[in-house]
């Protein structure tokens, strides 16, 4: 192209860009179009892809096409492979992208639509894109070594060691809130349970076709397994109408948390080729197409956006989480901004398959691009709801209280109006019996889903959509439930093999079923405070995972900081430095307010003392008493858990800084472990083709 | 359209590793020439049981 064209090309990029985000930011009127937000996301991440990537790519780690990249000189045609980018694109997509940019940007829209959005274009484009694409590229230069492994080697064994338990714990939390997030939507709805349920049969059918009727087929049996999951929404409808089946499937909360702990046990000790690697399949591809869909019916449709710009919550008095816009809306919505669990994704499995280190810009950056456009997805199928109806879903029944009527009474106080009716309306519409205190995000967001695809394709089938919604967040959150126990066995068993070489040996089957044990009874903890809680748990959850999950990434940056301090580049190290400093100043208040906080919706402590008070003076149901003590100890844990998160944080940030000020004033620090240079063949190759 | 539509095929079995077998048997072609001690290729059954073991090794799905 003419370069002056070019250059009118992207100017014209950042006008719209432009334009639009002001039309978000500035709107005050009844409502806007989705069509704008999408607008300035894809206007943002375009001019972020070609200007800031790029010179990131150029300057600041100055990729090596001639390189050649861990796949290509250790090849052995199985996790080391040189992989087509697009193919390489895909596999990481496939993994950074799960549940977490749909249920944060839902719960965040408590304070609007407008703050969670702007972070979660902002986050991405400065953070979370940075974050993935740095981790990419300095694991790439190390053989494809894992986050743990080089916080140890480039920080020491502290950096090492805090990244490890870290690890550990997030992943401990993230399967607890996510396991809840099914059993809210789940509980008293045969339709869903049933559902969900059969999609664990529906797994081990496809699995062993691929493994035994025709091994290696995975398309075929793929195919099939979509189809019967199609099919188990159907079914699960029959199965809610018929009076007798349905009764089988109608469970409370507790009974059906049980059965996900048992379930996770269970996929953590069964082969992965039964349960873990067929269920990932369905779920990807389920994922992948519900993504597309919902942006296509979102383009056609073009939503109106019916919550404020910004609703009084930012205050802090919020139904759906306590805590002020900041820092609460940076901890809500960690996935789809800036995520370190992507770090362990980026360092370690994509490295091994990358062809050419000039593919890690589009890889690293522009994947977290895309799961950041999931996240405003998400926004919008959150805000496209009436927020009254928004809120009526997402409060729980310890806020705006047990009877439909009240909740009601409560909600049209805070100025958002819905009815009685209008939800009882709409829960029939959907095939459930109530959709009160569906708190999670889950429900929302497939009521969201629903009425988006009802309006695009037909609104014969709302309760189809709806519960084909459930089943398609069900399926991938149970998906990376099993995958994270199962890591977390891995994790266990390894730092187990320390003290006792037989614990360590993964095949050893007493060791496999005591690490299961410990990691599924640590998550079934959570999962099981969170379900008798009345507050719904998921405030006290994600809030917590929001911190641990910020946590890591903040190890992350400063293991990139510190890589790149040490290779000289200190003028270029604020491109890791301005997240890093953000993410520290935002994890260290959050978890500041969760400690010492006095306001009992927000200060872990403030909250146990005030249940201990009004235990000690009998105002507390008998229902409330009983569970009452439990809720207690976990309010004073979940506060130690907070305390034990930052102090981490800050050594770990302590020593790189120390190691920075060492290597800055010409004293020895550990060397960069950086694997030698190598001239690629590949690339010699293609030249000469 | 149609060359295209191939290469969408192709990729999409690239990505779900419906043709991982083939790639193996072609890393096999290209690295390990057939000698008298290099033990035969793998069936595709026991390939794959290899394949899918190793895919599920460290963190691969995330929040």
């Amino acid at each position: 192209m003419h370069k002056n064209l070019k250059i009118i090309l992207w100017i014209a990029v950042a006008i719209t860009g432009a334009f639009a985000l002001a039309g978000i930011a500035l709107n005050r009127g009844e409502s806007i179009n989705a069509l704008w937000l999408i607008t300035a996301a894809v206007c943002i991440y375009a001019i972020a892809y070609r200007f800031y990537a790029a010179w990131i790519a150029a300057k600041v780690l100055v990729l090596d096409e001639t390189r050649a990249t861990p796949a290509e000189r250790l090849d052995n045609g199985r996790d080391f492979i040189p992989t087509n980018k697009w193919i390489v694109f895909g596999h990481h997509f496939a993994a950074i992208a799960g549940p977490g940019p749909l249920i944060g940007p839902t719960l965040a829209a408590q304070f609007g639509y407008l703050p969670g959005t702007l972070w979660i274009l902002i986050g991405a484009v400065l953070g979370g894109a940075v974050q993935d694409m740095v981790m990419l590229f300095v694991s790439t230069r190390r053989n494809g070594r894992s986050l743990g492994q080089m916080a140890r080697d480039e920080i020491g064994v502290i950096g090492g060691t805090a990244a490890l338990v870290g690890t550990f714990l997030i992943m401990i939390i993230l399967i607890a809130v996510l396991g809840l997030v099914v059993v809210n939507a789940m509980k008293h709805s045969p339709w869903a349970t049933s559902t969900v349920a059969a999609t664990i049969p529906i797994a081990m059918i496809v699995g062993f076709y691929m493994r035994n009727i025709r091994p290696g087929r995975v398309l075929e049996a793929s195919a099939i397994g979509v189809v019967l999951l199609l099919l188990s929404v159907f079914a699960g409808g029959w199965i809610d109408h018929h009076e007798t089946l349905r009764i089988w499937f109608d469970h409370d909360g507790l009974p059906l948390a049980y059965a996900i702990i048992v379930y996770g046990f269970a996929a953590a000790v069964l082969p992965v080729w039964l349960l873990l690697a067929p269920r990932d399949y369905l779920s990807t591809f389920m994922k992948l197409g519900t993504i597309l869909l919902l942006t296509v019916a979102i383009v056609i449709l073009r939503p109106e956006i019916h919550m404020p710009a910004v609703t009084q919550f930012i205050d802090g008095s919020g139904p759906i989480f306590g805590g002020k816009l900041f820092p609460f809306v940076f901890i809500t919505i960690a996935c789809g901004a800036i995520s370190g669990f992507h770090a362990l994704i980026a360092s370690g499995t994509t490295p091994k398959l990358l062809m050419n280190e000039r593919d890690i810009r589009m890889i690293g950056y522009g994947g977290m691009l895309l799961e950041s456009f999931v996240a405003i997805m998400a926004m919008i199928a959150a805000t496209v709801l009436e927020p009254g109806i928004f809120f009526a879903i997402n409060s729980p029944a310890g806020v705006v209280g047990k009877e439909a009527v009240d909740a009601i009474a409560k909600i049209n106080s805070w100025g958002f109006a819905v009815t009685v009716e209008q939800m009882q309306q709409l829960a029939s519409d959907m095939g459930e019996s109530t959709l009160f205190a569906r708190t999670g995000g889950a429900p929302s967001l497939a009521v969201g889903m629903a009425s988006i695809f009802g309006s695009a394709f037909g609104k014969s089938m709302l309760a189809l959509w709806y519960h084909f919604a459930i089943m398609f967040e069900a399926i991938f959150i149970l998906t990376t439930l099993d995958a994270g126990t199962r890591v977390g066995r891995f994790m266990l068993q390894d730092m187990l093999g320390n003290f006792n070489k037989k614990l360590g040996e993964t095949s050893y089957m007493p060791s496999v079923i005591f690490t299961s044990s410990i990691v599924v009874a640590a998550w079934g903890y959570f999962l099981y405070i969170g379900v008798i809680d009345p507050n719904g748990g998921v405030n006290i959850l994600w809030p917590l995972f929001g911190i641990a999950n910020q946590m890591l990434a903040a190890i992350a940056l400063c293991v990139g900081t510190g890589i790149l301090v040490k290779s000289g580049k200190l003028r270029y190290a604020w491109v890791t430095g301005l997240p890093l400093v953000w993410l520290i100043a935002v994890t260290t208040t959050a978890a500041y307010q969760k400690i010492f906080s006095a306001d009992v919706r927000i200060g872990f402590f403030a909250a146990a003392d005030d249940m201990a008070t009004k235990l000690a003076s009998g105002v507390l149901s008998a229902e409330k008493a009983a569970v009452a003590p439990q809720l207690i100890f976990n309010q004073h844990l979940d506060a130690y858990l907070t305390m034990f998160f930052v102090v981490v944080l800050w050594v770990v940030l302590i020593d790189m800084l120390r190691l920075c000020a060492r290597h800055l004033s010409g004293k020895p620090v550990l060397k960069l472990s950086e694997a030698p240079h190598e001239p690629s063949r590949l690339v010699e190759n293609w030249v000469r083709d | 359209m149609l060359k295209k539509l191939k290469h969408l095929w192709h990729m999409i079995r690239d990505l779900s590793g419906d043709n991982a077998y083939e790639q193996y048997l072609k890393h096999y072609a290209e690295f390990h020439q057939a000698t008298v001690d290099t033990p035969p290729p793998l069936s595709r059954k026991a390939f794959f049981k290899l394949w899918q073991d190793s895919q599920w090794k460290g963190v691969k799905r995330c929040c």
